[in-house]
């Protein structure tokens, strides 16, 4: 545990927005209503690849209660631009088309009409008098079929980025990427033994609870007002400028409280919608997703395959690892491949490494974020690499690790060279955990993995207030979905000296506080965290000099101690501290209001390593597997509020499990979602896991005044492997396909004992 | 949406009429867990809901002479807490508890678990394995028949138009009697059986001397399993005889390949929640 004596951060007080999310009063995105308003729905397409010949809407429009419908043509052409949301590039050209098909659908689900209507009865008929012509066009799904020479091409404009010669012909591979160290094929020859495998995973969902929600009301003068459920109201706020040409000062975006994202609300799907119709009727307008739209239509994570090289000697060191990713970004350029390949061997100190990306088009929702995006399945194949090497060596796997380890100095394949990281520390943390020291109970087996995270600064704005009583206001613009507003609270309060329940953290509208870039990347405790320490700083520097001016003395002369203005020294003068309400309370006498401000865009996020531990059972006549125990390590930094940074473990972890064993979208043959809800996309339930322990590695980092870490997306990086590590230790039988669920485990165990399969 | 009528009669006569006068729009509601669903997602849309949950006879559980007579729309909480019930019947009161969760189970019902006509219904292979009866009445008055007999295939019914399902009556049995339902589904909750299968056997010195099986999940309707109930009885269970009743359970699957489960996975499961549903249920018995 940290050593530093403070007394706020590291504890552990109820959360600001708890009280209203446990009793209901919390507004999600679907709770903002305005008088008049009407109801949006969205037509999407039934195919999962066709041209759309011709959208006859008239039929609609003449319903008695539809004010408006809208389709491609309401939106303005975009040009070929990329801009950085969250974690991923969006391209403007297609952010527009993704909003509303254009010249083809690209996959079930796809947006190609939209209606406003006084009911939602009167909206759902609406869509179906819109008439649709389609000429349906062979579709593909699965990335290896996708980069086959006769797969179907999505975009004809599109040309292979990244080699050379520049490609003549349309392909839906939108890139190809490579990250090189050292010298492979060198590496190879000092390998005493080598590990090559291929592994696959399925496309997966966000599975935020939360479906998306927007309010939208354009008035007459041109102002506009969003409400929406979102990660980055700024980006909302950016996007619907840029889609629709509207001054982005004249759009105010308020974000709702956040049920669940974990990046796939750092988008935009409904909000210019909304806006376009909002503007087209004169009326407030409202959607809200079903789950159904949300599957469909929304943000899934890649499916992809992972191909590994590894080549070690007989002591464990490993000498060249190579490996071949590629990953589904779904109907537009623009899957995480630069992350999947970048932290591929992050977590592993090695000298010659050569790693290959692909990003590849198909008929799928265009991807968007998910935690640590794209990390989780290159991990998936190098951890379980990794597993095999040291079964081989007949080693230890913490050993293993521990041998190659990154450690600061390291230099990266991806260019930079760590500086003070914890991963040594948190796989020493793992092997010393109560658990890794346990015996495995009988029928039960034990799996490790890792994973690794950059984690993410930039830009972030905050502003902080003293009331007349000399409470404090805390304002920042990054929406809550993870407890950051306690963790801003308690970082505001250590600062200023004052208690954490004085501190009153709010956030802002984009038009009430400067930019903010998306609640993604882990940044917020970090670095708008940063930003809420500065601008208390700044605040201080003020009190001060209002204590200065009160005894007449000089700014430099006054410290900020526990919560109160003193003179620095005894030849200063003898006054009594004043504390914050004293200056609150003569402020008006000394100069106005005390506020404080910053802005920055920050830099030196400190990257996160996880080592996991999973006991579990495996049950060989059916496939199904039960895990017992399940602890996760991570070096965190600081824990500036250590519940909370449990918690974001523990969600990773279930999501990794769920990643893992169940989940999967399952498209039929014509390549129609055939699971889009929660019933047969098989998200874990709490009665299949056990408490998942973890154990909080501090490590502080060096960049950041408390030491902060990003913490939320290490912990689905390593379950993946963690599980199917596992699993082939207690079978026998290497998984290399995921998800690893009752009937291919099952398939899979049979065709490895023909016992079984000759009953 | 259209505009629903709502009634909730007191008795069976004045449900039947309701259904009856609604000339084919009619719906029964029993715990609505199915229905309203199904209604929100538009897959139904009737003119009038008739709510049987007043109905005395379709929300009381009766002993009659050893047997049990249970209201078609009593709620699975309901049954679970009936004690005797559930000594005598484990299994039948395990299967209709393991639909849903807690607050489905304050409202989901034998009967619509039933009518609802799911292949994979969790509690019809429990009722099938337990050779309960069906009562239902009609416009054409009331009629028994063998719960086997009442599904037709995914969603279909062989009841009547109008006609509604009273309740289940199981059987007295002999001591030594005891039964089990096991199902196969990826988490451990709110799922649907990827295979379900119920065992009633009746057990004496250590010989099977009477056996049920009722498979779901595996063909178009829940299925009797003569030929596994055949390989059971008569034996002392051991491995061959669960492997004959197995076999007979694999032969008996016609499932399909979903989302849910593989034609090889659900066959194959099929045998194994056999040999495990009959472990429970002879050691139930009394199996020494
Ligand atoms: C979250 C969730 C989880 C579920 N989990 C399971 C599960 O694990 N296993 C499982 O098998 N099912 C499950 N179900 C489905 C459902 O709960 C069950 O089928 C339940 O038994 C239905 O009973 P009910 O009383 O709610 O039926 P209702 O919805 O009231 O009725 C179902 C159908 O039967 C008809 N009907 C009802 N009663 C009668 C009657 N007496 N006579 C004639 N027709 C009638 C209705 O008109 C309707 O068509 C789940 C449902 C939900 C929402």
């Amino acid at each position: 545990m940290s050593s530093q004596p403070y007394k706020w951060i590291g504890t552990r007080p109820n959360r600001p927005d708890g009280a209203d999310k446990v009793t209901g009063r919390a507004r999600f995105g679907a709770d903002f209503n305005m008088p008049g308003q009407l109801i949006g729905k969205v037509l999407r397409s039934p195919h999962a690849h066709a041209v759309i010949r011709s959208i006859d809407t008239s039929a609609a429009e003449a319903l008695p209660g539809v004010k408006a419908v809208v389709t491609a043509k309401d939106f303005p052409e975009q040009p070929n631009v990329i801009v950085p949301t969250g974690e991923m590039q969006v391209n403007l050209r297609d952010v527009t088309r993704n909003i509303m098909a254009r010249e083809k659908a690209l996959y079930e689900g796809h947006a190609v009409a939209a209606v406003a209507a006084t009911t939602e009865a009167i909206a759902r008929e609406a869509l179906s008098l819109i008439r649709v012509e389609y000429e349906v066009l062979p579709h593909v799904i699965d990335v290896e079929e996708a980069m086959r020479d006769d797969a179907p091409v999505l975009h004809d404009h599109l040309r292979t980025e990244g080699v050379k010669p520049e490609p003549q012909k349309a392909s839906n591979i939108a890139k190809r990427m490579e990250n090189i160290k050292g010298d492979v094929a060198a590496g190879f020859k000092q390998a005493e033994i080598v590990i090559e495998r291929s592994f696959t995973t399925q496309p997966v969902h966000q599975g935020y609870i939360e479906p998306h929600a927007t309010l939208a009301s354009a008035a007459e003068d041109g102002q506009v007002q969003i409400w929406s459920t979102t990660q980055g109201h700024f980006q909302v706020r950016g996007f619907c400028s840029r889609l629709l040409n509207i001054e982005t000062s004249q759009i105010r975006v308020t974000p709702s409280e956040i049920g669940g994202g974990f990046g796939g609300k750092t988008v935009v799907y409904l909000e210019p919608v909304a806006v376009r119709l909002s503007q087209k009727t004169g009326k407030p307008v409202k959607m809200v997703m079903s789950r159904e739209e949300v599957f469909r239509a929304s943000g899934p994570a890649p499916g992809g395959s992972v191909k590994v090289k590894i080549g070690a000697r007989r002591d464990g060191r490993i000498v060249a690892a190579e490996c071949t990713i590629a990953l589904q970004a779904g109907a537009f350029p623009g899957s995480p491949i630069g992350p999947a390949c970048w932290t591929s061997f992050a977590c592993y100190d090695i000298d010659n490494i050569q790693v290959i990306g692909y990003d590849v088009v198909s008929n799928r929702p265009k991807v968007a974020a998910y935690r640590a995006p794209g990390a989780p399945i290159s991990a998936w194949g190098v951890e379980s690499a990794l597993d095999i090497l040291a079964q081989e060596l007949g080693m230890d796997p913490i050993d293993l690790r521990l041998k190659n380890a990154a450690k600061k100095g390291t230099k990266t394949s991806y260019g930079p060279t760590f500086d003070t990281i914890g991963f040594v520390e948190t796989l020493e943390a793992a092997k010393n955990s109560a658990h890794y020291k346990s015996p495995v109970k009988p029928g039960y087996t034990r799996g490790v993995a890792a994973g690794f995270w950059f984690n993410v600064g930039a830009d972030s704005s905050a502003a902080a207030h003293v009331a007349e009583d000399g409470t404090v206001t805390v304002i920042s613009g990054n929406p809550d979905i993870g407890g950051s507003r306690a963790s801003l609270a308690l970082m505001a309060a250590e600062e200023l000296g004052v208690d954490y329940e004085k501190v009153r953290p709010v956030i802002a509208d984009t038009s009430s506080i400067g930019f903010n870039f998306v609640t993604g990347g882990s940044r917020v405790t970090f670095a708008t965290g940063l930003a809420v320490v500065n601008a208390v700083k700044d605040m201080i520097r003020e009190l001060k000099g209002r204590a200065a001016k009160t005894w007449g003395v000089d700014p430099e002369a006054v410290v900020w101690e526990n919560g109160m203005a003193r003179p620095a020294g005894s030849n200063v003068g003898e006054f009594d501290p004043l504390s914050l309400a004293q200056l609150a309370a003569s402020a008006g006498k000394t100069g106005g209001p005390i506020n404080g401000h910053a802005q920055l865009n920050v830099q030196g996020a400190g990257p996160g390593f996880g080592v996991h531990v999973v006991d579990l059972a495996v049950d060989r006549d059916t496939g199904i597997v039960t895990i017992d125990r399940y602890t996760a390590a991570q070096d965190v930094g600081t824990a500036i509020h250590p519940s909370y940074v449990e918690g974001q473990l523990q969600g990773g972890v279930v999501q990794g499990i769920g990643w893992a064993l169940n989940e999967e979208y399952i498209y039929n043959s014509k390549g129609k979602l055939d699971n889009p809800g929660f019933l047969d996309y098989r998200m874990p339930v709490a009665s299949d896991l056990p408490m998942i322990e973890t154990i909080l590695v501090e490590v502080a980092n060096p960049s950041h005044p408390y030491g902060v870490r990003g913490v939320g997306e290490v912990p689905i990086v390593p379950p993946l492997a963690t599980v199917g590590n596992a699993i082939a230790r207690a079978t026998g039988v290497r998984m290399t396909d995921l998800p690893m669920s009752p009937p291919k485990l099952s398939a899979a165990l049979d065709a490895a004992t023909p016992r079984m399969a000759a009953e | 949406m259209n505009n629903i009528q709502y009634v909730a009669p007191q008795s069976i006569d004045e449900a039947v009429a309701a259904m009856a006068a609604a000339n084919g729009t009619g719906r029964v509601l029993a715990g609505g867990t199915d229905l309203l669903i199904q209604m929100r997602a538009g897959v139904v849309s009737p003119g009038i809901i008739v709510d049987v949950k007043k109905i005395v006879e379709m929300t009381t559980i009766d002993e009659t002479s050893g047997g049990y007579r249970i209201g078609a729309a009593v709620s699975g909480a309901v049954i679970g807490e009936h004690a005797r019930l559930k000594k005598a019947w484990p299994g039948v009161v395990e299967a209709i508890n393991l639909i849903g969760s807690k607050q489905i189970q304050g409202r989901a019902s034998a009967g619509g678990n039933l009518c609802n006509a799911s292949p994979a219904a969790d509690s019809v292979p429990a009722l099938v394995a337990a050779g309960a009866i069906v009562t239902v009445q009609g416009p054409k008055g009331r009629r028994d028949v063998p719960v086997e007999k009442i599904h037709a295939g995914p969603g279909r019914t062989t009841l009547q138009p109008g006609e509604i399902v009273v309740s289940f009556t199981l059987p007295a049995r002999p001591a030594g009697s005891s039964d089990a339902y096991l199902r196969l589904i990826p988490r451990t909750e709110m799922d649907i059986a990827v295979v379900g299968c119920g065992v009633s056997l009746t057990i004496q010195n250590g010989t099977c001397t009477a056996a049920r099986v009722g498979l779901g999940a595996v063909a178009p309707t829940v299925l009797l399993v003569e030929d596994a109930a055949k390989a059971l009885a008569g034996s002392r269970l051991d491995d061959k005889a669960l492997e004959a009743a197995a076999a007979a359970c694999r032969a008996a699957c016609k499932p399909i390949n979903d989302k849910r489960g593989t034609i090889a996975y659900r066959t194959k499961i099929a045998g194994v929640l056999l040999k495990r549903a009959a472990g429970i249920a002879a050691e139930r018995a009394g199996r020494k």
